[in-house]
């Protein structure tokens, strides 16, 4: 007999293969990013995806684990690609290995490894180069047709390794700042909402093009929610409760916030929603405390967007919400079978 | 039909039902050995009442309950007791437990049956009958029937029997309903009357059409109120609180007693050897046992109490990759230490397990806190918690976090994506916090000895000290009262002297009382002849040793003796 | 200034008035220090901490006098335990503390027995019964193993058995990490 112990069989699953299948619900979201902003994205995710398993084996190496198991597990890949997903593709090739290689080493393996890491990975990784490479994190190129200059895939790979420009072009010119970063800084300026949404780096609902690429996320969102990978708690509490903070404050002065789905569809938002937040290791168990833990972090990412120093607040939301899962589980510890209250 | 209720989480591992349930319940025929281990229930171990060499009959009793919680164990075909000994059983730890062995004579010839119209008899009778006939709950549970049969001070309105069968693999019960329906629902009026229950409830899973239709059909020919239910197939919905909180909506909690809310639950085979006992005086020899898994023609067998598992697949044809065997479903079931250990009242079911069937587990992964566990587990637990204090040795947070109320059903394993064996950690966690706290137990029964005995010494110490004081006062009393006397001699012969003489009067009274007492002398010890001499001078000699040996505590008094 | 300096003082009577008044309403009798070490201690009293007892080691404990490493019957777990409760180091046995043994209890040899009852003062927790001349028992159940018997015997009668491992006292065994031999 196989096992030792009853129960001696099990379904086929794995988490290599939840893992496989977050990382296809990705896809339509890179899809529409290369359509809109072109390839350059895929650059990041390959040198993520690279790093993350070279950091991954290293350190399994060091820590003296099964390589192989762990290497399957496909959790490496899932934090390097939603940390290229939350930076500007093109930045130089170090700003994406180094903030793969600190999520990898010291976020996830120096807590333990796999399943015991507090804090987001890809998070923590975004967090530390805000912070240490302000300049480099806020440069993103535009969606197709909006630049001054657009540069061609060579000319972007060129940039990327080694930071060349092709001679005569600036690099202010090949980007341009974010919908959020846009929509703050002219709010600084005392324009009303309406006449800042109507710039061309604005589209339907939020920013051209990256609206499209949050419409990706929320459909491969929908397709994990559909195959039951996340549960339906997290990334409905965090809209919701973004949406609901948002739309008080546009109702109260329609001049100085957006409307809600702007908020839905900037910024991370979508990507957290169904992608960051749903990190089961880093999120509370309980479905309350999936509740409380989602809607704090919509509270915060609004907050930090409205009033804070950095234009988006997904990554920072996510991190101080992450500190209270242990509290939050121990206060939302559900009944047990036969001890509810109010029932014989 | 009244409206059903849920259960929380629940899986629906592939059933693997039909198997075994092509042929009709065959009976196998009488094995060359039978080995019956003395503790097939729950409780006490029953008393052996033979010797080797004993010829007995079956269903004769060999194996009397004892005490309170208990069940007897019977003969379970005719033959000669060859021995008595500690015997590999059917138990997780593979240790050996005392068996008998019977070597049958072929005859199987009973012990004169009596039966009994339990209408007329008392109910405390029939409990009796149970208890000496050995039933005990045959779903795998083995608590002894009659026990369960006692309302206490609680009414109990329903009673539900339970025919839901939810394991894979396992259908002794379907085939049971299929062929004996009448036999379980007369036992079922048994168990109403003795219960005085208002009403029955049998709940069978939706996935035994067959057996359903048989069961209804025996109730109609019943005049109690019994109501034959389809409940929906989902693992466990078979466990006792499962199956009562779908029928009748009642959520028994752990550690509470389902009477207590005024449902009880039998399994349907229970019944029907509750009725074979009450009715034909049969005591419980033999169970239905499903032989799946690795073997040629899965089946169900008819199988003598105290069969070999090799005999019952033998007999339905062993294969050769078999690499093990389990009793019980593969949710719950025990994997079995060989196939020399015998059929027990528990054995429901036999799997020749082999690599294709249960093929190895992926190795276990770190626990990635998704919740699956969570979102299957009928007891509403949080398995990844209790996991994670289990793995730890945090058994204080995991009782905290209700691991008691954890039933085992595997359901948590089944799904987890990591390949832990959480169910091993919750069984390892419950057995370790049982065994402290038995630890704490008599750890805190000897301190309390402890303080007895140094309480019991002290007082006797001071018992002594207190008998020694008051013979002292007694004395001094006694030697005041002398001189009294001796003064008042003197008062009255010499005329009564001035205050300032009367240190000197009585020094001079003590000095009298002790001329006196010197005078005092033994009269025989004059003109004593040389052997009485030696004699005394023996025993003093003796004397002086033992207020030696006495005045030293070192030396045991009876040191001498040891000496001589 | 002066209002600080009086919010100051303020505070300060008040909170000593409360401290006091808590010293007072919530004085606990007794030492509850050694309650709770001689709970951690297996209550052998077999003495080889060289204290008489149980109760007088844990206040020995309690006083800073003994080490927490003495008690062998308690095992490394009672250490552990004793370094939580008490906030130090867990010490690992060693000097002239004997190591752990497993558990067994005493056993009589009735046929050598001759009924001189030193065992039975020897026992400190009652466990042997008896009486001069007769044989004497040991009852299991109660027995400590502490071996304090076994020095007096003047026949060299009691033996300990190891309590072995049977159905009733079975225990499950930690999960084997499978993770490791998938290498």
């Amino acid at each position: 007999m196989s096992a030792f112990f009853s129960p001696f069989i099990s379904k086929p699953d794995s988490v290599s293969a939840i893992m496989l299948k977050v990382l296809l619900a990705l896809l339509p979201g890179i899809a529409l990013y290369v359509w809109y902003f072109g390839p350059a994205i895929l650059v990041s995710i390959s040198l993520a995806s690279i790093t993350a398993v070279a950091t991954e084996a290293a350190m399994l190496k060091l820590r003296n684990r099964p390589i192989a198991p762990f290497l399957k597990d496909n959790s490496a890949l899932l934090t390097g690609w939603l940390l290229a997903l939350s930076i500007p593709p093109l930045a130089p090739w170090w700003l994406v290995v180094v903030g793969t290689a600190f999520s990898i080493a010291i976020a996830k393996h120096l807590y333990g490894g796999l399943g015991n890491n507090p804090f987001n990975p890809a998070m923590i990784g975004y967090a530390v180069l805000i912070v240490s490479f302000p300049v480099q994190m806020t440069h993103w190129i535009g969606p197709h047709g909006l630049g001054e200059v657009e540069l061609s895939f060579l000319q972007q790979l060129q940039y990327i390794f080694s930071s060349v420009l092709p001679e005569g072009i600036k690099f202010d010119a090949v980007t341009m700042a974010t919908p959020l970063d846009t929509l703050k800084t002219q709010l600084h300026l005392a324009l009303p909402v309406s006449e800042i949404l109507t710039q061309p780096i604005f589209g339907r609902l939020a920013g051209h093009g990256s609206e499209m690429v949050a419409v990706g996320f929320l459909i491969g969102g929908l397709y994990l929610l559909a195959t039951r990978i996340i549960s339906w708690h997290l990334p409905v509490a965090y809209l919701g409760t973004l949406f609901a903070i948002a739309g008080i404050f546009h109702l109260v002065d329609p001049t100085h916030y957006v409307e809600p789905l702007f908020h839905w569809f900037s910024g991370a938002a979508m990507l957290g929603a169904f992608f960051i937040l749903t990190d089961p290791i880093s999120s509370p168990t309980t479905h309350k405390g999936k509740l409380i833990f989602a809607a704090g972090a919509g509270l915060i990412t609004y907050l930090i967007r409205v009033y804070g120093a950095f234009p988006d607040g997904m990554a920072f939301a996510t991190l101080l919400m992450n500190i209270c899962v242990p509290l939050i589980d121990a206060y939302t510890q559900p009944k047990v079978f036969g001890k509810k209250e109010g029932k014989s | 039909m009244s409206m059903l209720h849920k259960f929380h989480g629940g899986v629906h591992p592939p059933t693997h039902k039909e198997q075994s349930t092509r042929t009709a319940i065959a009976t196998l025929p009488i094995p060359a050995k039978l080995v019956i281990p003395f503790h097939q229930h729950v409780g006490n171990i029953a008393k052996p009442l033979v010797q080797v060499g004993d010829y007995v009959l079956k269903g004769q009793l060999i194996g009397m309950p004892e005490d309170g919680i208990s069940s007897a164990i019977h003969a379970s075909t005719s033959g000669t007791i060859s021995e008595i000994g500690m015997q590999v059983v059917a138990h997780a730890s593979g240790l050996p437990d005392l068996c008998a062995t019977l070597l049958p004579d072929g005859k199987d010839e009973w012990i004169p049956k009596t039966g009994m119209d339990f209408r007329s008899a008392a109910a405390a009778d029939v409990r009796q009958v149970l208890r000496l006939a050995g039933v005990v709950g045959l779903g795998g549970a083995v608590f002894p029937s009659d026990l369960k049969l006692r309302a206490g001070k609680h009414k109990v309105k329903t009673l539900v029997l339970n025919g839901a069968e939810c394991e894979p693999y396992i259908t002794c019960d379907d085939m049971l309903m299929r062929e004996r329906a009448d036999e379980i629902i007369k036992g079922a009026e048994i168990m109403r009357w003795a219960l005085e229950a208002e009403q029955v409830l049998v709940g069978i899973e939706d996935n035994k059409p067959q057996a359903i239709a048989a069961m209804e059909q025996a109730a109609l020919a019943s005049t109690d109120d019994i109501k034959v239910v389809a409940v929906p197939t989902l693992y466990p919905g078979g466990g006792a609180k499962q199956l009562i909180r779908v029928l009748t909506g009642i959520e028994v909690a752990a550690g509470v007693r389902s009477t207590e809310k005024g449902v009880q639950c039998f399994n349907v085979a229970t019944a029907q050897a509750i009725y074979r006992a009450v009715q034909f005086g049969e005591p419980l020899v033999s169970r239905i046992v499903t032989i799946t898994g690795n073997v040629r023609e899965p089946q169900n067998l008819e199988v003598l109490i105290g069969t070999t598992v090799q005999d019952v697949v033998d007999y339905a044809g062993s294969l050769p990759d078999t690499d093990g065997y389990i009793m019980g479903g593969p949710m719950m079931g025990l994997p079995l230490p060989g196939a020399t250990v015998s059929i027990v009242k528990a054995a429901n079911c036999i799997i020749a397990s082999s690599p294709k069937i249960f093929p190895a587990p992926p190795p276990a992964m770190p626990c990635i806190r998704c919740t699956r566990c969570a979102e299957v587990c009928p007891a509403e637990l949080q398995p990844q918690d209790l996991y994670w204090f289990a793995k730890s040795k945090e058994f204080g947070k995991a009782q905290e976090f209700s691991l008691f109320d954890c039933i085992e059903c595997g359901a948590c394993s089944y799904v987890c994506p990591s390949h832990i064996p959480l169910v091993q950690y919750y069984r390892f966690a419950k057995s370790e916090i049982w065994s402290r706290e038995s630890e704490k137990n008599s750890a805190d029964a000897a301190r309390d000895r402890f303080e007895f005995r140094e309480y019991r010494i002290e007082r006797e110490k001071q018992e002594k000290a207190e008998k020694l004081a008051a013979k002292e006062k007694a004395a001094a009393e006694a030697k005041l009262a002398a001189a009294k006397l001796a003064e008042a001699q003197a008062a009255t012969s010499v005329t009564p002297p001035p205050m300032t003489e009367a240190q000197a009067k009585i020094q001079a009274a003590i000095e009298q009382a002790k001329l006196q007492a010197a005078a005092v002398k033994p009269k025989n010890t004059e003109q004593l002849t040389p052997q009485q001499l030696a004699e005394i001078a023996e025993i003093e000699a003796r004397r002086a040793h033992i207020h030696e040996l006495a005045s030293t505590d070192t030396e045991p008094p009876n040191g001498h003796d040891k000496n001589q | 200034m002066l209002s600080a300096l009086l919010v100051m003082s303020g505070i300060a009577i008040v909170l000593g008035a409360v401290l006091g008044f808590a010293a007072i309403k919530f004085r606990v009798e007794g030492n509850p220090l050694v309650e709770k070490i001689d709970a951690i201690l297996p209550q052998t009293q077999c003495g080889q901490c060289n204290y008489p007892g149980c109760k007088p080691y844990a206040t020995a404990i309690a006083a800073g006098e003994a080490d927490i490493n003495r008690c062998p019957p308690g095992g490394e777990e009672g250490i552990q335990k004793l370094a939580d409760l008490l906030g130090v180091e867990f010490k690992p046995f060693g000097g002239e503390t004997n190591a752990p043994k497993p558990k067994s209890v005493a056993f009589i040899d009735e046929n050598t027995c001759i009924g001189c009852t030193l065992c039975i003062q020897a026992c400190p927790v009652d466990a042997i019964t008896g009486a001069a001349k007769q044989m004497h028992t040991i009852i299991s159940q109660e027995c400590t193993g502490c071996e304090l018997c076994l020095a007096p015997c003047p026949v060299d009668c009691i033996s300990m058995e190891l309590i072995e491992e049977n159905i009733s006292n079975w225990k499950w065994k930690y999960p084997v990490y499978a993770l490791k031999v998938a290498k």
